[in-house]
C-alpha cells in the first residue's frame, strides 16, 4: 500500500505498478495536467513538481522531474504541483512574478519553472553565491524555447529581492504538514516495490530477487522505462533507507553512504574546494542533484559520470556489500567494461571512501576536475577530467588521473601518470603526453565530439592542470569569467 | 537602454492572455484536454534504414500486444496518401519504398501510448536495401536535387570575374577577391510541446481534430482529402501550441491524418502524441547549407561583385524547401548592395528527413553567406568588420536595388547601426579587448556588430490574406476569432489590443478564441513573422465595421453628428458626455435589428513577384535590426560564452513592446543556440545520432548574455509598416545571433594573432571552435 500527500489530500494506492512514474500518474491517473512532459528524460524540466519530506520534525523541499521519478518513492512524502500554488485567486508570489515580469510565451515550459522557482523560495541561498548564480542554480534545469530567459531571471531575481514573506500558506502549514506525513507507517512493500527499511533487509532482498531493479533517485534507470520501454515488476528502492544516507568524515577520510544525493555531497565535499564544487553545480542540474546519488552514479557505471573520475584520481576505496559479507577495492578496480562492474548480483555498494588530499599519501597535493561538454549547465561531458597532482616548483612530483568519456569505463591515465611523474613542466612535455595519451585511450566518435577532439583535449586540459598550479595564478577558464 | 527591470502593467506592456493560466497549470494544451473523454493513443513504426524497398512486413506480434487495438499501413488509408504541403512527396505512411529511417510505414493504436509504443518494437519489417546519398556534400556533387535549380542576377558579375581572372580591363587590375564556403548547420525546433492532435468523429461521419498546429487550414484539408470527405466536414482547432516555430506548419499534419483515420476505424477518440525521441527523429528540422561564395571589391572593402551557390540539404522530398532556398536566396544580401550578383540557389535530395520551415525560412542560412563574405573582406582590407559592413550598406538613392531587382524606398540601418555603435560603445571595447587578448595567454575575447534587414511578405504572394470575425453581445463583452494561431508569440494579446484600440475597449472586454477553420476559413500558416501584420488588419477591419454600425445606430437613435460620437472602456460618448453603457448600447442596437458581428479580411496591397525573371517587389517592406556581441573564447577547450549582448530593433510602433521584447530576446537566443551549441549529427547509415535533450542542447538559462541590453528602434517609418504602424518581429531577431558567431571568429582571429582568416562553420560547438583555434595558430 503506497501512501503520500498529494498537494493537501492524504493518497493511498494499491494497484499502481512499481514502474509508474509520477508525471503518468498525476497525468493519467489524477488528471492533473498542469505538469507537462516535455522530454521524458529529465532533460528539460517542463514535469518539475516538489516534494517535501520530514527531517529532524521540519520539511524540507527539493524539486525532482516527474518524468523520471518512481511513484513508490514518494511513500511518506508530499508532492506539491503547480495546481496548488495558488490561494483561492491569490497568486503565490513566483507566479505573480512570472505573469508581472513576461515569463511565460508559449507557456509549456512555466509550470515547471515555477516549480523550480517555488523550490528556489523554499531554501536558503548558500553563503557566498550570488544572487543571479542562486537563480541559475535552480533554474538550469528548465528549458525554455521561447523567451531567451532574460524575463524569468528577472522574476526569479525580485522574488528573491522581496522583502515579502513568499512561502504564503506553505508557512502556516508545514506544521500540520508535518504531521500527517510523520502519521504515515512505513511499508516494506507495494504491489512489487520494495523499501527495506535497513541494510540487512536490502542485502536479503537483493538475494531473493537479483534481477529486480534497485533504484535510488532513478535520475538513470527511468530512462530504461520512459527511452527503452523497458518494464520492471520488481523495484527495490534504496531512497530514504537513513543507513545508506550518510556523509561523515574524521581527519583522513570522507565516507560517504550510496544513498547520498548529489546535492547533499555537494554540501559535504566543500572542504575539498571549488573545483570539486563547481564541478558538481554542473552535475545534471537541481532536479536531477536532488534525486541523483553517489551509489547510483557508481554502479550504473556510465563511461560519461562526473563522480567517479574524481574518486579514481583521488584513490578512492569502494566498498560492496551482500548477504555474505564485506569486500573492498580501489575504486578504479571496480569498472570492467562498458557498464560492467564487479559487482555481483548479490551485492549492493555499501560506501565510498575517499581519502583527504592533506592526509594522503602525497600530502600538499591539489586537486583539479575539468568538465567539458558542449553547453555549460546541464549537460553531460564530452570529456570529464581530473587531476590529483603534486608539484615541487616546475617539476611534477606526484599525480594521478582519473578522466570520464575517454574509454567504455571511468579510467586512470597511466601511461600518462608514468610519463610526466618527475619530469618538468616544458612544451616537450606536453608533446610527450600527447604521445602517452594514444596508450591510455581509444576514445571514440560519437553525438558529443569526435576522438580526435577527444584526445587534444586531454592534452589541453593537462596544460591547463599545469598552468593553474603554478605559481601565477590567471584567470583562464571561460565558465568563471565575469 | 530599459533595462527591463521592473513590472509595468499598462497597456503598452499587457500581459500574454494566457500568462495566468501558463503559470498556474490551468492553459491546456492538446494532451491536456480531455473534452473528446477517454482518448486511445497512436504509435507510429518507422524505417530502420535509409534507402530501399520493404521486401515484407509482418506486424502479427504487433497486433497481438498487450492494448492494441488496431494497426493500419499504407493500404488502410482510404483517399490521398501523399500530404505534401505544396509539393507530392510525403507519403503519409510508406508505400513500399522507404527514404529516410524513421520514416513512417505503420501505425498502432493501443490503449495507453506506452503499449502503443512497445507494441512498434515488436514488427518484423525486411527491407532490400538500396546504397543512401545522406550527405549535402555528395548530392550537391551529383546534382540530386528534389527541385530544380533557381537563380537570381543583377548586373553582370561574370564580366567582373572574368577580368578579374584575366588580370584585364580596369577591374581586373584594382579589384581584390576572397572566395570560399561557409557549412551552416540545420537545427531541431525543439519546442517544448511535442507534436499531438486529436481526433473524434462528428455525428455526420466528419471529424473534430485539435491539433497543436500553425495551420489548421491546411490540416483540415489534409485530414479530408485522406479521409475522402469535403472539408466542410472537418473541423480543425488549435487553441495554443507549447512552441512552434515553424516545426508545425506543414509537420503538425500527420499527427492529425493518423487520429482521424483511427477515429473512424474505430469509432473512437484518439490522440497522436510523438515521443520526443519520435518527434525528433522523424519530423524535419530547419536546412543545414553549403554556401560558397566569390566576392570582387575594392581596397576600402566596398563589393563590386558576388557570385553565390547556396546549397540546401532538403532531405527525401520538397516539403516546403523550393520558397526555403528562396529565401535564403532572397537574404544573401542581407543590408548591402551588391552591384553585379548572380545567387543560385539548389535544393539538394538526401535520404535523411525532409526539412522544414524554421523561424526565419532560410533567410538566416542565406544571410550567413553575406556576413562571412564581409568578415573575410574586412580581414583582406585589414579594416573593423563595422566599417566594413557600413561601407557596403545600401542607400535610398543610388544604391537601392536589390537583386531581385526591388526597391527600396527607405532604409533606416545606416543611422539605427551608428546609435548602437555609440550607445554599445563598440570601439572602446574593441581597444579594451585587444589589450585582454594581449595579456591573456588562454583566453580571447572577440565582438562583432551585425545587422539584419528581413523581408516581410510570404513570397508566395497569394498566401498574404486573412480573416477574421467579431462578435458583440448583448451585455457588451466581446469574442473575437481570426485565422492566426497562437504558439506563444503573444499574437491573441496584440490582435485584441488592435481591436481594443479601434473601439476604445479595454482588452478585457475582449475573448478570443482558439483558431477554428469554421469560424474563419481558407487561411495561411501562422509563418512568415507575418501573425499580427495580416490577421491584425483582418481584425481590426471587422472592428472597424463594427464601430460604423454602432455609429450609424447613435446618429440615427440620438438624432447627433457622427463627429461627436465617440467609444470609452465603459460605452459610448456624445461630445465627451457618457450616452450608453457597452451592454446597453449592445442591447439597444440588437433590439433595433443591427447586426452585431462583422468579419474583416486583409489582402496585402502592392506586392507581386515574378519568379521566372527573378524580379518584382516580393517584399511589403523590410524588418531591421543590429546586434553587437561581445564573446569570450578559450583557446585550450574551445568552449564560449557570450558576455554582453547590445541590441538595437526597429518594430515601428510597438503595439506591445513587452511582447516585442519577448520576441526579440528570445529570437537572438534561438538564433544563438543555432550558431553554438545545437549540433545535429547523423551517423554513417543515416541514424540521427542527436535524438533527445541530452546530446542536443538548445541554450540553458546560464546562456543567456550575462549583460543583455535590448532597446527599440524609435524613429518609426510609418510610410513602411503594417498595422498601425508597427512591423513584424517573429523572425527577424533571430538573424541578430549572426553577431555571436561573428565575435567568436573575431576571438579566434586574435587568438592567431591576425595572420589567418578563421574558415569557422557553423555551430560554433567547443570541437568547431578548437579545430579553429588549431588551424590559425599553426
Amino acid at each position: 500500500m503506497l501512501r503520500f500527500l498529494l498537494n493537501d489530500t492524504v493518497v493511498t494506492e494499491a494497484d499502481v505498478a512499481a514502474d509508474t512514474t509520477v508525471l503518468d500518474y498525476l497525468r493519467e491517473n489524477q488528471q492533473l495536467c498542469g505538469t507537462k512532459e516535455g522530454c521524458a528524460s529529465g532533460d528539460c524540466g517542463a514535469c518539475t513538481a516538489v516534494v517535501a519530506s520530514v527531517h529532524d520534525g521540519h520539511l524540507q523541499y527539493r524539486s525532482i522531474n516527474t518524468c523520471i521519478t518512481l511513484l513508490g518513492s514518494l511513500h511518506g512524502q508530499q508532492l506539491i504541483t503547480v495546481e496548488y500554488l495558488q490561494e483561492g485567486t491569490a497568486l503565490h508570489p513566483v507566479q505573480q512574478a512570472m505573469v508581472d515580469f513576461h515569463g511565460s510565451q508559449c507557456g509549456f515550459c512555466t509550470p515547471g519553472f515555477v516549480m523550480s522557482m517555488f523550490a528556489m523560495t523554499l531554501n536558503p541561498r548558500p553563503e557566498g553565491v550570488a544572487l543571479k548564480t542562486h537563480a541559475e542554480h535552480y533554474l538550469g534545469g528548465n528549458l525554455c524555447r521561447c523567451t531567451g530567459y532574460r524575463p524569468i531571471i528577472d522574476a526569479a531575481m525580485h522574488v528573491l529581492q522581496s522583502d515579502e514573506s513568499v512561502a504564503g500558506k506553505f508557512d502556516a502549514l508545514s506544521h500540520d504538514t508535518a504531521v500527517t506525513l510523520a502519521a504515515i507507517q512505513p511499508v516494506t512493500e507495494s504491489n512489487g516495490f520494495y523499501r527495506p527499511r535497513n541494510i540487512e533487509a536490502l542485502c536479503e532482498l537483493r538475494a531473493r530477487y537479483p534481477h529486480a531493479a534497485i533504484v535510488a533517485g532513478g535520475t538513470d534507470l527511468s530512462l530504461e522505462m520512459t527511452q527503452r520501454l523497458k518494464q520492471y515488476d520488481q523495484v527495490i528502492c534504496v531512497q530514504q533507507l537513513d543507513e545508506l544516507d550518510y556523509l561523515t568524515s574524521d581527519d583522513k577520510h570522507f565516507y560517504i553512504g550510496p544513498a547520498c544525493s548529489i546535492a547533499d555531497l555537494l554540501h559535504g565535499l566543500q572542504p575539498l574546494g571549488t573545483d570539486l564544487q563547481n564541478l558538481l553545480f554542473r552535475f545534471g542540474a537541481t532536479q536531477v542533484r536532488n534525486q541523483a546519488t553517489v551509489g547510483g552514479s557508481i554502479a550504473n557505471a556510465s563511461p560519461i559520470g562526473d563522480l567517479a573520475p574524481v574518486f579514481i584520481a583521488m584513490d578512492a576505496t569502494l566498498v560492496l556489500q551482500s548477504v555474505e559479507g564485506k569486500r573492498s577495492m580501489p575504486m578504479e578496480d571496480f569498472f570492467v567494461d562498458y557498464r560492467q562492474t564487479q559487482l555481483r548480483d548479490n551485492e549492493i555498494v555499501r560506501e565510498v571512501i575517499l581519502p583527504r588530499p592533506e592526509a594522503a599519501q602525497s600530502a600538499d597535493s591539489q586537486l583539479k576536475v575539468y568538465k567539458v561538454s558542449k553547453r555549460i549547465d546541464d549537460d553531460i561531458s564530452t570529456v570529464c577530467a581530473a587531476f590529483c597532482v603534486k608539484r615541487h616548483g616546475d617539476v611534477i612530483e606526484s599525480l594521478c588521473t582519473g578522466f570520464g568519456g575517454m574509454a567504455a569505463v571511468p579510467k586512470r591515465a597511466k601511461a600518462l601518470e608514468r610519463a610526466v611523474i618527475g619530469k618538468v613542466i616544458d612544451e616537450a612535455l606536453f608533446k610527450e603526453v600527447a604521445t602517452a595519451l594514444t596508450e591510455d585511450f581509444q576514445p571514440i566518435s560519437d553525438a558529443r565530439a569526435s576522438a580526435e577532439y577527444r584526445q587534444q583535449l586531454v592534452v589541453n586540459l593537462f596544460r591547463r592542470m599545469c598552468i593553474e598550479t603554478s605559481s601565477e595564478s590567471v584567470m583562464i577558464r571561460v565558465s568563471e569569467h565575469v | 537602454m530599459s533595462s527591463g527591470k521592473e513590472a509595468v502593467t499598462s497597456s503598452e506592456y499587457e500581459a500574454h492572455d494566457s500568462a495566468v493560466a501558463h503559470v498556474t497549470g490551468a492553459a491546456l494544451y492538446v494532451d491536456d484536454d480531455h473534452t473528446f473523454g477517454q482518448c486511445l493513443s497512436v504509435a507510429i513504426g518507422g524505417s530502420q534504414i535509409a534507402h530501399g524497398h520493404i521486401k515484407s512486413i509482418d506486424l502479427s506480434r504487433v497486433r497481438l500486444a498487450d492494448g492494441v487495438v488496431d494497426v493500419i499501413t499504407h493500404e488502410d488509408i482510404p483517399g490521398h496518401k501523399d500530404i505534401g504541403p505544396v509539393f507530392p512527396g510525403d507519403l503519409l505512411l510508406s508505400d513500399g519504398l522507404v527514404e529516410f529511417v524513421g520514416q513512417p510505414i505503420f501505425a498502432v493504436l493501443a490503449n495507453t501510448h506506452a503499449q502503443a509504443r512497445r507494441a512498434v518494437t515488436l514488427a518484423d519489417i525486411q527491407y532490400t536495401e538500396e546504397t543512401p546519398v545522406l550527405d549535402l556534400r555528395q548530392a550537391m556533387e551529383q546534382r540530386y536535387y528534389v527541385r530544380p535549380p533557381h537563380t537570381m542576377k543583377r548586373g553582370d558579375s561574370a564580366s567582373v570575374f572574368a577580368s578579374i581572372d584575366s588580370k584585364h580591363g580596369k577591374s581586373g587590375a584594382t579589384l581584390k577577391q576572397v572566395r570560399g564556403e561557409v557549412v551552416v548547420g540545420g537545427q531541431e525546433h525543439f519546442y517544448l510541446e511535442g507534436q499531438v492532435a486529436m481526433a473524434r468523429l462528428d455525428e455526420d461521419g466528419g471529424f473534430v481534430v485539435k491539433s497543436s498546429n500553425q495551420h489548421p487550414s491546411e490540416a483540415q484539408k489534409l485530414v479530408a482529402e485522406v479521409m475522402a470527405v469535403p472539408l466542410s466536414k472537418v473541423v480543425v482547432e488549435t487553441r495554443r501550441m507549447g512552441g512552434g516555430f515553424g516545426g508545425k506548419e506543414s509537420q503538425a499534419n500527420a499527427c492529425c491524418c493518423l487520429a482521424a483515420l483511427f477515429a473512424r476505424r474505430n469509432r473512437v477518440s484518439v490522440v497522436c502524441r510523438l515521443s520526443r525521441r519520435d518527434d525528433m527523429i522523424m519530423t524535419g528540422k530547419r536546412h543545414n547549407f553549403i554556401n560558397r561564395y566569390r566576392a570582387a571589391f575594392d581596397s576600402n572593402g566596398v563589393i563590386n561583385a558576388v557570385d553565390y551557390h547556396l546549397a540546401a540539404q532538403c532531405g527525401l522530398s520538397p516539403d516546403l524547401s523550393d520558397a526555403i532556398v528562396d529565401r535564403a536566396m532572397f537574404h544573401s544580401d542581407n543590408a548591402y548592395f551588391l552591384p553585379h550578383v548572380t545567387i543560385e540557389g539548389v535544393r539538394c535530395k538526401t535520404h535523411t528527413v525532409s526539412n522544414t520551415a524554421f523561424r526565419g525560412f532560410g533567410g538566416p542560412q542565406g544571410m550567413m553567406a553575406m556576413e562571412t563574405v564581409i568578415d573575410e573582406i574586412a580581414f583582406a582590407v585589414q579594416k573593423d568588420p563595422l566599417d566594413v559592413r557600413k561601407a557596403n550598406f545600401y542607400n535610398t538613392t543610388d544604391r537601392n536595388i536589390t537583386p531581385y531587382h526591388q526597391t527600396l524606398n527607405t532604409f533606416n540601418l545606416p543611422a539605427l547601426v551608428e546609435q548602437l555603435e555609440v550607445a554599445s560603445d563598440y570601439r572602446s571595447r574593441r581597444v579594451a579587448i585587444n589589450s585582454f587578448n594581449q595579456s591573456n595567454p588562454v583566453l580571447k575575447k572577440g565582438i562583432a556588430l551585425t545587422p539584419v534587414k528581413f523581408g516581410i511578405s510570404f513570397t508566395a504572394t497569394h498566401l498574404n490574406q486573412a480573416g477574421a470575425m467579431l462578435h458583440l453581445y448583448t451585455d457588451g463583452s466581446m469574442l473575437l476569432n481570426h485565422g492566426g494561431t497562437e504558439m506563444g508569440q503573444g499574437l491573441f494579446t496584440k490582435v485584441a489590443q488592435i481591436v481594443s484600440t479601434v473601439l476604445g475597449v479595454g482588452v478585457e472586454r475582449i475573448r478570443v478564441t482558439s483558431t477554428r477553420t469554421d469560424k474563419v476559413p481558407n487561411t495561411s500558416a501562422t509563418a512568415a513573422s507575418s501573425g499580427t501584420d495580416l490577421n491584425g488588419m483582418a481584425a481590426l477591419q471587422a472592428a472597424v465595421t463594427l464601430k460604423s454600425r454602432l455609429i450609424d445606430f447613435i446618429v440615427e437613435s440620438q438624432q447627433c453628428d457622427a463627429s461627436t460620437v465617440a467609444f470609452t472602456t465603459t460605452g459610448a460618448t456624445i461630445d465627451g458626455r457618457p450616452v450608453m453603457s457597452w451592454a446597453e448600447l449592445a442591447t439597444a442596437a440588437w433590439q433595433a435589428r443591427i447586426s452585431l458581428s462583422a468579419n474583416g479580411f486583409y489582402s496585402t496591397p502592392d506586392i507581386y513577384y515574378d519568379r521566372e525573371r527573378a524580379a518584382g517587389r516580393p517584399f511589403l517592406y523590410y524588418a531591421t535590426g543590429a546586434a553587437v556581441s561581445e564573446v569570450i573564447i578559450d583557446t585550450l577547450t574551445g568552449e564560449s560564452r557570450v558576455l554582453r549582448t547590445d541590441i538595437l530593433h526597429d518594430v515601428g510602433h510597438s503595439i506591445n513592446a513587452s511582447i516585442d521584447r519577448g520576441q526579440i530576446e528570445g529570437g537572438f537566443v534561438q538564433g544563438m543556440g543555432w550558431l553554438t551549441t545545437e549540433e545535429l549529427k547523423w551517423d554513417n547509415l543515416g541514424r540521427l545520432l542527436t535524438d533527445g535533450p541530452a546530446t542536443y542542447k538548445i541554450p540553458a538559462i546560464a546562456d543567456a548574455p550575462d549583460t543583455f541590453n535590448v532597446s527599440l528602434w524609435s524613429k518609426d517609418c510609418i510610410d513602411e509598416s503594417a498595422v498601425l504602424g508597427s512591423k513584424a518581429v517573429g523572425e527577424p531577431p533571430l538573424m541578430l545571433a549572426i553577431s555571436v558567431w561573428s565575435a567568436i571568429r573575431d576571438a579566434i582571429t586574435a587568438a592567431g594573432n591576425g595572420r589567418r582568416f578563421p574558415q569557422l562553420n557553423a555551430p560554433a560547438t567547443p570541437e568547431e571552435v578548437l579545430r579553429c583555434v588549431t588551424e590559425v595558430m599553426a
